[in-house]
């Protein structure tokens, strides 16, 4: 095994710079915004079913109720209150976003390594394998392929996982391109280093930057993926408090009763919004130059 | 150049034909006899026999992917499992309510995002510029499906104005017209936004350059400057990314389709899903997927063609 010539990362150095950039983005007004959202997400998902009622609580004398003291949401069309079944969705909605883009960061990442370095052939193959994936906007793989798996949360997070690999495979392969030919890395090769080796020691570390930028930028739209999959049907399957299913039930009874859709579209809009601008803070404070590489791939996917 | 077309268009005809068998194939991943299922459980095993036989699902599995590329290559679908019409047909008609959806929504998204941007950008700072990106990117944020919902809910629901469901008559282009500008707004809003990030960007990176000084320094009048000089560059990127909009309004008009009752593609995918047709969906999708390919093709050509430092460049290289 080679030799770990790196010197030892001291982890509350890591922290520290962690705190620094999180008080860098705040310092940004829509970084702020984005703060807020994102640590009123977190509290929904952690603590936040503590606070509110069963989301699966039925009571059917008092359905498509407004908002009230009981409920301060209002109620469905099975009398259950919004309010819980939103903050409960809110797990949903991370729960398949955050292993999706986590998925589809491995494989684009293993993607790209290979097509960048080895290059020639295997990279024309990987072009073409990631072009037809691409060839489809996501929404519409999505239909194709749970059509065939069927409504379920594990298979929403494999088309989403899916449908985001051949971005990360793109930005990596650029990234690798453009370093495999630097001076260091040839002399590190005419040293005899291994294939594995200057790929962990020198490419690794230069493509992360892109990739953490991309999973920013990824997290919301993957959020909107779900939900709207969800909403039209082949998603997460009812009785499951996904926002999506809160769309399609409040859909069909949009005239009698608008506050089911409203309220779940209201929160799309802000989660949307507070991961979108904080990734966009990110990308900002990360790197200006990653731009390019980033531009343009992803933005409005859904 | 010619070398490029050549590379570019062997690749997608690639993509293309590994779509097609990924489609053709798709039949066969499915859990469970799709003939049974489509045909329930009181279907009697000749009915069945009978079903697969016309099917062509008893030949084996390489001849009728084989069979169906060849037939999709000739434009035919395969049959409607419940009706018995042609599929080729039914996508067809849907087509054209998607394509004038997804055309009239890339034409907001152009017409308005465009020069919102370089307002924005002939005015950097100013309190419109700032405005404009605020707008921008909420706009940018919303998916398609909660701009329509909320559209649906203001304007035919609240307010009483336009169509809530359909697509109108095409032969009467006013009424065709009417049932179009919700759902075209729907899927246009965040491209609007998208756009004007993108001309005010651009438009900066440009007006900062060597030969838009060199105009300013001639004393040319700033309208001229920024309108016939800056603004010529400043949308090649805009093109550049057309195509992929293009596309994602296509993805997009599933959802918008479902909410105003339009029957275009997504809707007959969606459809398609709900009663086991496979070759409606297989159908569907595939146009879908062509369209996606043709538009990304032709913005990658024209974005060459109308910017030719790329071909310098590649010249060089």
């Amino acid at each position: 095994m080679a030799t770990d010539d790196r010197p030892q990362r001291d982890p509350l150095r890591a922290l520290r710079a962690t705190v620094e950039l999180l008080r860098d983005i705040a310092q940004r007004p829509t970084g702020l915004v984005a703060l807020v959202i994102i640590a009123g997400m977190i509290v929904a998902v952690t603590v936040g079913p503590l606070f509110v009622a069963d989301p699966a609580a039925q009571d059917i004398p008092r359905r498509l109720e407004g908002p009230s003291l009981d409920h301060l949401l209002g109620t469905d069309h099975l009398g259950r209150d919004l309010l819980a079944r939103l903050v409960h969705g809110a797990r949903i909605a991370l729960g398949v976003a955050v292993p999706s883009v986590l998925i589809a960061m491995v494989i684009g990442l293993i993607l790209g390594l290979t097509a960048g370095y080895l290059g020639g052939r295997m990279d024309s193959f990987v072009i073409v394998v990631t072009d037809s994936i691409q060839a489809f906007p996501a929404v519409v793989l999505g239909l194709a392929i749970l059509a065939l798996l069927g409504p379920s949360m594990t298979n929403v997070i494999i088309v989403i996982a899916l449908a985001f690999s051949p971005g990360y495979a793109r930005v990596v392969r650029a990234s690798v391109f453009a370093i495999k030919e630097d001076e260091f890395v040839q002399a590190e090769r005419s040293l005899g280093s291994s294939t594995p080796r200057i790929l962990r020691l020198h490419i690794l570390p230069n493509v992360i930057a892109p990739m953490l930028i991309l999973m920013a930028i990824d997290l919301p739209v993957a959020v909107t993926i779900e939900a709207g999959l969800s909403f039209v049907g082949v998603g997460v399957p009812p009785p499951e408090p996904s926002w999506g299913v809160i769309l399609n039930d409040g859909f069909d009874r949009i005239r009698a009763a608008p506050w089911p859709v409203i309220w779940a579209a209201l929160t799309l809009m802000i989660t949307t919004l507070g991961f979108t601008l904080f990734g966009e803070a990110l990308r900002d404070r990360l790197d200006p130059r990653v731009r390019e590489a980033v531009r343009g791939d992803r933005q409005g996917r859904s | 150049m010619a070398q490029y077309l050549l590379k570019r268009l062997g690749m997608t005809v690639a993509v293309v034909l590994l779509v097609t068998l990924f489609l053709a194939g798709v039949v066969h991943l499915i859990p469970g006899d799709p003939v049974e299922l489509l045909l329930g459980p009181r279907a009697t095993d000749e009915m069945i026999a009978n079903a697969r036989e016309e099917m062509g699902l008893d030949d084996p599995i390489v001849v009728q992917v084989a069979s169906f590329v060849w037939n999709a290559a000739q434009g035919d679908l395969g049959r409607d499992f419940a009706t018995q019409r042609p599929v080729s047909m039914l996508v067809s008609n849907a087509t054209f309510h998607t394509m004038s959806l997804a055309f009239l929504s890339l034409l907001l998204s152009v017409g308005l995002g465009i020069p919102l941007g370089v307002l924005a950008a002939t005015k950097p700072d100013s309190l419109l510029d700032r405005t404009t990106s605020v707008i921008s990117v909420s706009f940018i944020t919303m998916p398609s499906y909660v701009t329509g919902l909320f559209l649906l809910l203001l304007f035919p629901i609240a307010l009483g104005v336009l169509p809530a469901t359909g697509a109108g008559d095409p032969s009467e282009p006013l009424n065709y017209l009417r049932h179009l500008i919700l759902p075209a707004s729907a899927l246009a809003i965040t491209w609007i936004g998208y756009f004007a990030r993108l001309v005010r960007t651009s438009m900066l990176e440009v007006v900062g350059s060597n030969y838009i000084r060199v105009a300013r320094a001639y004393g040319l009048r700033e309208t001229v400057v920024n309108y016939r000089y800056a603004l010529k560059n400043a949308v090649i990127p805009s093109i550049a990314i057309l195509g992929v909009a293009l596309g994602n309004l296509l993805g997009g008009s599933v959802f918008v389709e479902l909410i105003f009752a339009r029957p275009g593609l997504g809707n007959l995918a969606l459809n398609a899903i709900d009663a086991r047709n496979f070759p409606v969906l297989r159908g569907s999708i595939l146009v879908i997927a062509l369209l996606f390919v043709v538009a990304n093709l032709l913005a990658d050509l024209s974005y060459r063609f109308i910017d030719p430092r790329i071909r310098v460049e590649e010249q060089q290289t």
